[in-house]
């Protein structure tokens, strides 16, 4: 059981990561990449709408009516996303600032509605918070990566601190105003996937199909 | 069927039913909508005062940063009573002679309002916001001694790249003389437009001059850096690199609020009533 319960937080970190290997949630991890702080609130938010839906939905599962179960899982995880944005605002008043309608956006995110279909419509409530955990974390793991990578190279800084001294505050180093703009995101994600499939790979997906090769001296 | 729904009663029975019978999928439609809105609503309605705190005094906060008197972990609310909240009438420009009270007013929420609202015509419309109240708080800061006052802080909003960004201007008792400009709310590209919040920016417009000598509004926003030795170099600020419509976004907000539509009437008679006490 325990090793089961390890298991099903660990996977996702690496092995079955939502964004790198099943590529979900993509448009929130090129939104809030900025710097760091937003970024750790968001991982913080989603993280625990997902572990807390798959909980929820988990206990009720054997009562969901087939024909309306995403429209059950939405207005579970809408709710809960609703009460993580307004105690940002009240406790955390300064990032959700920042965050602005990122927060509200957890709703359309497919890690969430993936893992609430997917996992914890089929088990019990406790496993089905560890899994929402674990994606949680998982996609945590990737959003701080870009965050660093963001922040660090687009502004010198890392959670609003100065690192490297940039050019226009008397430092030596110019900022690549790219990394803050939403296609570098894209960028650090592709060679994020890249680095870990060479590390990992059975990642790699079979091609759907391959060009076929014509060569001149071949009769047509 | 019967028997058990009897014994269960009503809800039970409900519950026993088959998932997919309509009776069941109704039920727990309606149950799911009910507990959810139950937690929903209480947990906006608990958390309600907090947040209300936590935008009045992020605002407050702002205004004190801009006249350069703000501290972290100081009494904000002591600190504000200093202020002289006042409402301007656009239409009059004078002090509005109404009953709304100056310090809970929400200018922004009132410019959607059919009472207090108006539309701005496209063609006057630089700032780019569609609507204005007709009443708009300002802030006056008086020396505590002699009363005479010593900055006016004015609200001013304007459509940059992304958003509408808001901000206070302060101007120093000549009515001329930009004493600091801070944005508190907008949704600028952080790192390009974003850097309206950075502090050397905002410095630059420290000493700046609004009005030329026939009274119109001189104040701009550059491209690229100007030039200190120029003629008209006090009323130029430089412009923020990689973010040229956010800072056109600022200029025209300048051009606009401190202009004939927005304070500069108003602050023509107020200079007028400060020179004569």
């Amino acid at each position: 059981m325990a090793s089961q319960a390890k298991k099903i937080i660990l996977d996702p970190l690496i092995d079955n990561n939502p964004i790198t290997l099943q590529v979900l949630g993509i448009c929130s991890a090129l939104a809030v990449t900025t710097s760091m702080t937003a970024a750790l609130i968001m991982s913080i938010a989603l993280t625990s709408v997902a572990a807390f839906s798959g909980a929820i939905i988990s206990s009720i599962r054997k009562h969901i009516p087939s024909s309306i179960r995403i429209i059950v899982q939405m207005t579970v995880i809408a709710s809960l996303v609703i009460i993580v944005d307004q105690l940002l605002k009240a406790y955390a008043f300064e990032a959700s600032k920042q965050l602005s309608v990122f927060v509200g956006l957890i709703i359309t995110n497919c890690i969430v509605l993936g893992r609430a279909e997917a996992y914890a419509m089929k088990n019990p409530p406790g496993m089905s918070f560890l899994d929402g955990l674990g994606n949680g974390l998982g996609y945590s793991l990737i959003l701080m990566g870009v965050a660093f990578c963001r922040e660090l190279i687009g502004t010198g800084k890392l959670f609003g601190q100065t690192i490297i001294p940039v050019a226009n505050e008397g430092g030596w180093y110019v900022p690549n105003g790219l990394m803050l703009l939403p296609p570098s995101a894209f960028f650090i994600i592709g060679l994020m996937i890249w680095a870990i499939r060479s590390w990992k790979p059975q990642q790699v997906e079979e091609p759907d199909y391959q060009i076929h090769q014509v060569h001149r001296t071949e009769v047509l | 069927m019967t028997e058990t729904t009897q014994k269960k009663g009503f809800l039970g029975g409900l519950m026993a039913l088959p998932n997919d019978d309509p009776r069941k999928t109704i039920f727990i439609a309606v149950l799911l909508c009910l507990v959810c809105s139950v937690l929903v609503s209480t947990a906006a309605v608990a958390l309600k005062g907090q947040q209300t705190i936590n935008k009045k005094n992020d605002i407050r906060k702002n205004i004190l940063a801009v006249t350069g008197m703000y501290e972290a972990g100081m009494d904000i609310d002591a600190a504000f009573e200093q202020f002289d909240v006042r409402l301007v009438n656009f239409e009059t420009d004078s002090y509005a002679d109404n009953d709304l009270d100056p310090v809970t007013f929400d200018q922004y929420k009132a410019s959607a309002s059919p009472e207090y609202g108006v539309n701005i015509p496209g063609n006057e419309d630089i700032a780019g916001i569609g609507n204005r109240a007709k009443f708009a708080p300002i802030y006056l800061l008086r020396d505590p001694d002699t009363n005479a006052v010593q900055q006016v802080i004015l609200p001013v909003s304007g459509y940059g790249l992304w958003s509408t960004m808001y901000g206070f201007l302060s101007v120093e008792a000549d009515l001329n003389t930009i004493s600091g400009l801070r944005f508190y709310q907008h949704a600028e590209t952080p790192g390009l437009g974003g850097e309206i919040d950075n502090p050397r920016w905002r410095n630059k417009w420290e000493g700046k001059q609004i009005y030329d000598e026939n009274g119109n509004v001189e104040l701009r926003v550059m491209r690229g850096f100007v030039d200190e030795n120029a003629s008209n170099a006090e009323y130029k600020v430089d412009g923020l690199s990689g973010a040229t419509l956010t800072s056109q976004g600022v200029s025209n907000m300048m051009v606009y609020w401190l202009g004939e539509q927005g304070f500069g009437p108003f602050l023509q008679n107020l200079r007028t009533e400060l020179e004569n006490n």
